[in-house]
């Protein structure tokens, strides 16, 4: 009777997981999707609370209420600017989750097969479940138990390190060890090796050591992707996670976790191939690390790059009937979304055109400059995608970029050559006018040259966004 | 250098090719100006107006002729003035030189150098010294004022206590730089605005300025304007036909007509014939401004107001600018004082006559002892802009043709990704007990129903959906409420801490979710 009632209450929640993932195809719609999630989650914990095999649901109750709490206190302090941060410790957290409850199939499964007979027909739960199996289920569980284990170990890690690079704890620029590759290919081999082990005996400490090789190979892996993929690196963790997730629910025989994880699984996937195409990356050349090598050298820059002040952006705005804005990772260090958008609310009020074109990789995060923009009060309806508004560049006549660089560089098309070739990337260059906001001359976080700033039409406007915008805006009224 | 301008010897001519303000504009290119006494009364500028800029007022033609280097004028140069051009002089005017053979030798014989205002090219660089466009402007303006005068109705339509007012019908026809000026200012008077082009391109140029443009019920391929220059060339017999027949259809409904219709070179088109005047109610008025060229309307009589039998206006008047001299002048005189902005590269007061400029070589059509026109092709390409590049539209059979391919593609991709599927979950099922074989269905079809819905998810959404699915990923503490039960003390520890953190996940990862989903809004 308690068996059925939980089944029952999964396929809903399962349903209510299925329709909260579907819900966010619009704006509106996603506002209702993240109750159908909450009461998909609500009903599911209640679920397995009073279903088989749960016991102490007291202490339960009280330690999800103090994680709550926490989790409560960091979801209303964080600020929007460092949500990528967020997402990847969060994601950590799931990672030592799937861990922590893989080594308990573990122990349980040793605890149980320790058993005679009469002592495990008299188990209950989860332990019950595993002494009803047969031997080949046994040995299906432990490529289970691990294969979860390894992917929940290589999040966790993964996600501490994409953590502290997004936080800027550790140094944003591909790092690896001596030996490269090699590394993760050795650590790699290793689980393997510790695979087969485990699935012979059964013992811990193969257990143990994939566990550290996994731990090695998230570290190491993540350390060696550039600050400029992170986007990727942040979906994949997220799809790591489901991964996770789908493995502890093959060994634990619950379906709702499979459900979720797979769900979870493949979104992150797709978010990540989305992103590589937006970068014209393959998937695996981030993986490994780095950009993939030129065939030649770089095409040379002429021309120098113009600086202008805030009296000529303020002149050249006032004369612009059509404005792009470009935002880019820059606007989200100086915390400038709050600036652009009150310079978008007065020269909306003096009735001109203005519009914002994101690329898809702007920022370090999968729409990450929406959620600025609309913490900021941008309506949403004139943030348009690159593809919606590259055609319309030509006929525009200021178009303003705000800390990106590679997502508006024209090498991408004209430069062979050029270690981003062949990417998208937003026109801005055929507009009337380019103002870059930058804060100085270097090439940026990828280290590639742009040729827009030395363009005729491209006038640079030195300095950390927020200020110049608080400049700009004193001159706009 | 010295730049003069002569009184104009037409009769009825009241435009001056200097005005007091253009003579300021052109002392800052190094020159000395001189004109002739009484030259800008007509225009309303005088004498004192003149010294007052610095301009030296001198008396009688031959003394302004004598003391100039560079003689600035409005109108056609007649046989005298001509005469008095010398080799070292240098004439800017109004010279029609594709129907002025005499005047063309008569320079060449003199040595001087000519430069016919009507020969600047249309490109968009020489835009400021087009006199024709500016003077057509004028034209354009004035034939709706002079139409308004003579037509005996408002052009609004008005609604009174006193009854109802139509509104006047107005029919433009050629929609260049004249008619375009007659199309705004009708439209601005409150009538209602017909135009009508043999260039379909300018349609749009119609539609912009309030009217509405006469599509002709006709298939053929319109020679592209910009090979003309911008202007209109010659159309075809039958085109004329299916052109005449819609004048027919409307000419009973509209009261005044405007004909611009000119083509360079030729006699005007006559496009308005007496039928279509017969038809006319009493009281319509015909503007001609092709009056010059033979006019467009049958029974147009140049520089004269006629009244038909019916009592229809046709008014072949074409002194238009001469009309509003103040105005034409002002225009006419800056577009001159560009055309020496072009000649004094180094503004030092001396004329360069760079014959490999292309504006300059274009409008110059006597230099140097020979007759210089028609000019060379200009290197710049004409003004319009190129068509767009046109898609061929494909046929229907095309369409289905590359639809069914797709469609076939597609077929074939599903089904071998289904076979293949199929094939690996059949193998997998073969080896596995029916307990795994359960789960991994659902595991399937759980990565299938995400593939279908993520797709779907919005760009914009794409962080919000990050946080959601890292909520929901902490489903994971499923797996510890589970196992918490367990006798083992270890497992116990283990998983207190994956629910602690599972709860912090599903705590926060929602609540931020909702955070950020409330900040999105519509404007």
């Amino acid at each position: 009777m308690d068996f059925g009632f939980t089944i029952a209450a999964y396929v809903v929640a399962a349903v209510l997981f299925i329709l909260s993932l579907g819900g966010l195809s619009g704006q509106e719609s996603a506002k209702r999707a993240v109750w159908y999630g909450i009461a998909g989650m609500g009903l599911a914990v209640a679920a397995t609370l009073v279903g088989p095999g749960s016991g102490f649901w007291l202490l339960s109750l009280i330690l999800i209420a103090a994680g709550g709490v926490i989790g409560y206190i960091v979801a209303t302090r964080v600020q929007m600017t460092e949500m990528p941060q967020l997402v990847a410790a969060m994601h950590s957290l799931v990672g030592l989750a799937a861990v922590f409850v893989g080594l308990n199939a573990h122990i349980e499964l040793g605890r149980v097969l320790a058993m005679d007979d009469t002592a495990r027909h008299a188990l209950e739960g989860f332990a019950g479940l595993l002494a009803h199996k047969s031997p080949v289920e046994i040995n299906i569980l432990r490529v289970e138990v691990f294969l979860g284990i390894f992917i929940g170990a290589v999040t966790f890690t993964g996600s501490v390190v994409a953590y502290g690079k997004l936080a800027g704890k550790l140094t944003s620029s591909a790092q690896k060890l001596p030996g490269g590759h090699m590394l993760n290919a050795a650590a790699a081999a290793l689980s393997v090796l510790c695979l087969v082990w485990y699935f012979n005996t059964g013992g811990f400490f193969p257990l143990f050591l994939m566990t550290l090789a996994a731990l090695f190979i998230g570290y190491h892996l993540i350390m060696g992707i550039g600050g400029a993929d992170m986007p990727v690196v942040v979906s994949m963790l997220n799809s790591y996670s489901g991964w996770a997730a789908a493995a502890i629910g093959f060994s634990l025989g619950n379906d709702l976790l499979i459900v979720v994880g797979a769900l979870v699984g493949s979104s992150g996937a797709i978010l990540s191939y989305i992103m590589c195409k937006a970068m014209n990356r393959s998937f695996v050349s981030v993986i490994l690390g780095g950009f993939g090598g030129s065939t030649g050298p770089a095409m040379e820059v002429e021309g120098e790059q113009i600086a202008i002040d805030a009296d000529g952006v303020a002149q050249a705005l006032e004369e612009a009937d059509s404005v792009v804005i470009i935002p880019g990772y820059g606007m989200a260090v100086a915390q400038a979304q709050q600036n652009v958008a009150e310079l978008t609310r007065r020269l909306r009020a003096a009735g001109k055109e203005v519009r914002f074109a994101i690329h898809p990789v702007a920022g370090r995060l999968p729409g990450h400059m929406n959620v600025l923009l609309a913490e900021a009060k941008v309506p949403y309806d004139i943030v348009l995608e690159m593809d919606e508004i590259n055609d319309d560049f030509p006929s525009t006549d200021v178009a303003i970029v705000i800390g990106s660089n590679d997502i508006v560089n024209p090498a991408a098309q004209e430069d062979p050559n050029s270690p981003i070739a062949g990417m998208p990337v937003l026109e801005c260059w055929k507009a009337k006018q380019v103002f870059v906001s930058k804060r100085g001359q270097g090439t940026g976080y990828s280290g590639i040259e742009n040729p827009l700033f030395y363009k005729e039409n491209t006038r640079m406007y030195y300095g950390d966004a927020k200020a110049s915008l608080d400049e700009l805006l004193k001159r706009i009224d | 250098m010295k730049i003069g301008t002569p009184l104009e010897v037409e009769a009825g001519e009241n435009r001056v090719a200097m005005t007091p303000d253009s003579a300021r504009q052109l002392q800052k290119l190094g020159y000395d100006c001189v004109i002739e006494a009484g030259a800008g009364a007509k225009a309303g500028f005088s004498d004192a107006d003149y010294t007052a800029a610095g301009v030296e007022v001198v008396t009688g033609a031959d003394a302004l002729w004598s003391a100039s280097d560079i003689i600035a004028k409005v109108r056609i140069p007649q046989e005298a003035e001509l005469g008095r051009l010398t080799a070292d002089k240098t004439l800017i005017t109004f010279f029609n030189p594709g129907g002025n053979e005499a005047g063309l030798e008569q320079a060449k014989a003199t040595g001087g150098s000519v430069i016919a205002m009507e020969m600047v090219p249309r490109i968009s660089r020489a835009q400021k010294m087009d006199a024709l466009s500016s003077m057509a402007n004028i034209a354009g303006y004035r034939a709706v004022i002079e139409a308004g005068n003579n037509f005996g109705r408002f052009f609004t339509g008005q609604i009174t206590a006193a009854g109802k007012v139509p509104p006047a019908k107005v029919l433009v026809v050629g929609a260049g730089v004249a008619g375009l000026a007659a199309i705004g200012t009708s439209t601005s008077l409150g009538a209602i605005t017909y135009a009508f082009d043999v260039r379909p391109e300018v349609a749009e140029q119609v539609e912009s300025m309030g009217a509405e443009f006469v599509y002709l019920d006709f298939e053929e391929e319109q020679q592209d304007g910009a090979a003309t220059g911008g202007y209109a060339a010659v159309s075809s017999p039958e085109f004329r036909e299916a052109q005449l027949a819609k004048f027919r259809e409307l000419a009973p409904e509209v009261d005044i007509v405007i004909t611009t219709a000119l083509i360079p070179n030729r006699p005007a088109p006559k496009l308005w014939t007496a039928d279509m005047i017969a038809a006319m109610k009493p009281g319509s008025v015909i503007v001609d401004l092709a009056a010059e060229k033979g006019g467009n309307a049958e029974g147009t009589v140049m520089d004269e107001k006629v009244v038909t039998e019916n009592g229809v206006t046709i008014i072949g008047y074409t002194d238009f600018p001469s009309r509003m001299a103040a105005q034409a002048s002002t225009l006419y005189s800056t577009n001159i004082r560009h055309m020496m902005t072009d000649l004094t590269p180094e503004k030092d007061g001396q004329i360069n006559h760079n014959m490999e400029d292309d504006v300059i070589r274009g409008a110059t059509v006597a230099h140097a002892g020979a007759i210089t026109f028609p000019p060379p092709p200009p290197k710049v390409a004409a003004i319009a802009a190129k068509p767009k590049e046109v898609v061929p539209e494909l046929t229907p059979e095309e369409k289905r043709a590359a639809e069914t391919a797709a469609f076939k593609a597609q077929t074939k991709n599903q089904v071998t990704l289904l076979a293949v599927g199929g094939a690996l979950l059949l193998a997998v099922g073969l080896v596995a007990p029916a307990s795994f074989m359960q789960h991994f269905i659902v595991f399937v079809l759980s990565v299938f129903i995400g593939f279908q819905v993520i797709w779907g998810v919005a760009h914009s959404l794409h962080t919000p959906l990050m946080a959601v699915t890292n909520a929901i990923s902490s489903i994971i503490i499923l797996g510890a409420l589970m196992q918490i039960g367990s006798g083992s003390w270890l497992v116990i520890i283990l998983a207190s801490l994956s629910i602690f953190m599972a709860g912090i996940n599903i705590f926060g990862g929602f609540l931020v979710t909702r955070r950020m989903l409330a900040m999105f809004q519509k404007s």
